[in-house]
């Protein structure tokens, strides 16, 4: 594999929930009652080569994003670390401020769009600041942008809420392309859109890739755009990576009983009109996790030893990491 | 379709904006029957969250409800005052919004807003309200929820605020329940959670539900009916075997070909070229017709409806054959 673009060692972040000042002041003195601490992400390690896309699914709520901020750089870590290029984060941020060539399209275009700017500003001012282009050209240069993404040239002199839901994420990613980062983290940047808008950013992500070898992160939760899109996927539950492996392999044989589950009910296009069942089992919850595996209440094979042990993620054939007990290679 | 409950009669919603007039919805008529879910999908930008938000009475400003009639039991929507159509709102029809935080309070926590969606409508004692709320929140799959109930939006992944979202339009067992694009946030298993328990509210209590998507898989599933709209224009509309399998029109059957799923891995998926035309320079003809490889010159006249079946109807003159 080729050098890594980007590189995870042990990365966590914990936030403390339901705290406020004054209710962390009350809860010393009424109860004292320690605030709950939330640790979203849970030592995850991951590496990114250049030039490959790496797929994150999970469960709602399991870090995704948060990882994906962490990895943008915009959220500090709680422990862990992370290396751009072979540099950690610290030094090459200390060294320049915007060295992070590393660019997100968020999951929420409404609230990551500035509402006051036209859609020319929110496009065209961080490439100017970037120096990506000089000041005198930056109007060409963003219907260019925009153009690329399927927006027409009169966007520019529009506010964010005055397009569609789809039409706004569009504008996101023509934000994050038009500083010309060297890594793209896109946290479900293809939900809010329909088939075929969809199908024009995923053919346009694919250009981007193979013309400059640009490294993503893809965070969606539709199965059929993962595996179309990304090289290797990892499979997130509570904040840890429980299994890991090339897209085809993870598709065609995955081992995690989570995994498992989630291929299975992923939705296929059928005139069979199907019986939706419920989660068996507990869903377990994030602010008071259950003690060893992290799915062992919702698992139809866990054991005893499961709700002790803590199973680390290994590798089960070559290239193919999971994180379960009682499941071996095949 | 005597059974129906909800219709909706050439509805136009127009924005009228200092540039122009866009005409986001033009002629919509569709009905909903008890315990039926009718899918809608289309395009972004092709009008479903503003048809939604139209029959919610949350047209605002420059937009406007032009013409046309939307109705519920007999009762005419249109014709409400703003505080008539607040009593309805949440009370007989809620709805899911497609961006969660345009019905959750960043400053509130959720108890006080689920509380706050319960004492508009209902005279409930506080400690019933307070187990009203665990059992929504419950329902859609939170775990803690006695936890989750004091956080604040922002405490919540993105999914969890999207449940919240569901949970509150649960709250009420409103007659309709309006769903934009409500599950795309979240994992398959989850998803199948919350559409389980929708299910069973709608085949229980013959709830109606319009679930706006562009997931045509999961509303291959789940809808009995399914409208395709374009350019703020009906397409197509029938029964989901009429859709998925016997699509008749040409941007139904683009729309189906693009689904990743039907695609090879890794190479390009097959796309719609071009983009939707502005909604304020629209002809009077077919408004795909730009991008449509079967057009012909009769295309940029007024396209009526075709009625194929007794629930397959389509706006086409070059249409499929079966
Ligand atoms: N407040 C508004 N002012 C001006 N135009 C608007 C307004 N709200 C919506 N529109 C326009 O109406 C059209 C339809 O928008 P709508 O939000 O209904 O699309 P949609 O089908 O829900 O798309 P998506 O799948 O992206 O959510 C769009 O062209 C949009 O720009
Ligand atoms: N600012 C915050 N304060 C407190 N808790 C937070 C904060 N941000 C995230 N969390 C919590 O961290 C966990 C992970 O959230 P995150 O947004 O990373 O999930 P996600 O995998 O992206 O979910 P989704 O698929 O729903 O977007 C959740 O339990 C969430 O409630
Ligand atoms: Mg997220
Ligand atoms: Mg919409």
């Amino acid at each position: 594999m080729n050098e890594p673009i980007f590189e995870a060692n042990d990365l966590s972040r914990s936030f403390t929930v339901g705290s406020s000042p004054f209710r962390d002041l009350a809860n010393h003195f009424l109860h004292d009652r320690q605030p709950t601490v939330l640790r979203a992400v849970d030592n995850v390690s991951i590496t990114l080569a250049e030039g490959e896309t790496l797929g994150v699914v999970g469960e709602s709520g399991c870090g995704k994003s948060t990882l994906a901020r962490l990895i943008a750089g915009i959220l500090p870590v709680s422990s862990g670390e992370r290396r751009f290029r072979g540099e950690a984060y610290e030094s090459l941020l200390a060294r320049k401020r915007d060295a992070l060539k590393i660019q997100m399209v968020f999951q929420d275009p409404l609230s990551s769009l500035n509402p006051r700017l036209r859609v020319g500003e929110i496009v065209g001012e961080a490439a100017v600041l970037h120096g990506v282009v000089p000041r005198a050209k930056v109007k060409d240069y963003v219907v260019e942008i925009l153009a690329r993404v399927g927006l027409p040239a009169d966007s520019v002199g529009r506010y964010p809420h005055q397009f569609s839901g789809g039409q706004r994420q569009r504008v996101g990613i023509a934000r994050a392309l038009a500083v010309k980062p060297q890594m793209l983290i896109c946290d479900e940047a293809v939900a809010a859109l329909d088939v075929s808008v969809q199908a024009q950013i995923i053919n346009l992500l694919m250009d981007i890739k193979r013309d400059s070898g640009l490294a993503m992160i893809f965070i969606s939760h539709d199965l059929g755009v993962i595996r179309h899109l990304c090289d290797r996927v990892a499979v997130m539950y509570l904040g840890r990576v429980v299994e890991l492996a090339k897209t085809s392999e993870l598709f065609a044989s995955p081992t995690h009983p989570y995994t498992r589950m989630l291929l299975e009910g992923m939705p296929k296009i059928s005139m069979q009109r199907r019986k939706f069942m419920p989660i068996q089992g507990e869903i377990p919850s994030p602010l008071n996790p259950p003690a060893g595996c992290h799915f062992h209440p919702r698992c139809p094979i866990a054991t005893d030893h499961c709700r002790e042990i803590r199973p680390e993620l290994r590798e089960i054939k070559p290239g193919h990491m999971h994180a379960c007990l009682n499941i071996e290679a095949r | 379709m005597s059974k129906a409950f909800f219709q909706v009669d050439d509805l136009n919603t127009w924005f009228f904006t200092r540039k122009g007039t866009i005409k986001s919805v033009r002629d919509i008529s569709f009905d909903v029957s008890r315990g039926e879910v009718l899918g809608i999908v289309g395009e972004s930008g092709s009008g479903k969250s503003v048809t939604g938000m139209s029959i919610m009475g949350q047209i605002d400003e420059p937009g406007r409800i032009v013409s046309g009639s939307i109705s519920l039991n007999g009762e005419e929507l249109t014709k409400l005052d703003f505080e008539e159509m607040r009593r309805y709102r949440g009370n007989r029809i809620a709805m899911v919004f497609q961006n969660p935080l345009m019905t959750l309070n960043p400053l509130m926590r959720v108890r006080d807003q689920m509380y706050e969606a319960i004492g508009a409508h209902e005279d409930v004692p506080r400690n019933a309200m307070h187990k009203r709320c665990i059992e929504a929140l419950r329902a859609v799959g939170i775990p803690s929820p006695e936890e989750r109930l004091n956080a604040y939006p922002h405490e919540m992944s993105g999914g969890m605020r999207q449940r919240v979202v569901i949970a509150i339009a649960l709250l009420l067992g409103p007659d309709l329940i309006i769903a934009d694009e409500p599950t795309t946030a979240l994992d398959v298993t989850i998803q199948a959670q919350i559409i389980y328990q929708i299910r069973r509210q709608i085949d229980e209590r013959g709830l109606g539900m319009i679930w706006i998507t562009h997931d045509l898989s999961t509303l291959s599933e789940l809808a009995d009916r399914i409208m395709v709209m374009y350019a703020g224009a009906m397409m197509e509309i029938g029964t989901t075997e009429e859709i998925i399998g016997g699509a008749r029109h040409p941007y139904t059957r683009k729309l189906l070909d693009s689904v990743p799923s039907r695609n090879v891995p890794g190479e390009k998926l097959k796309q719609i070229p071009g983009n939707m035309p502005s909604l304020m320079a629209l002809g009077e003809g077919c408004p795909f017709a730009s991008r449509c490889e079967r057009v012909t010159e009769i295309c940029r006249e007024p396209v009526p409806a075709t009625q194929l079946s007794d629930t397959h109807r389509i706006w086409c003159l070059h249409p499929f054959e079966n």
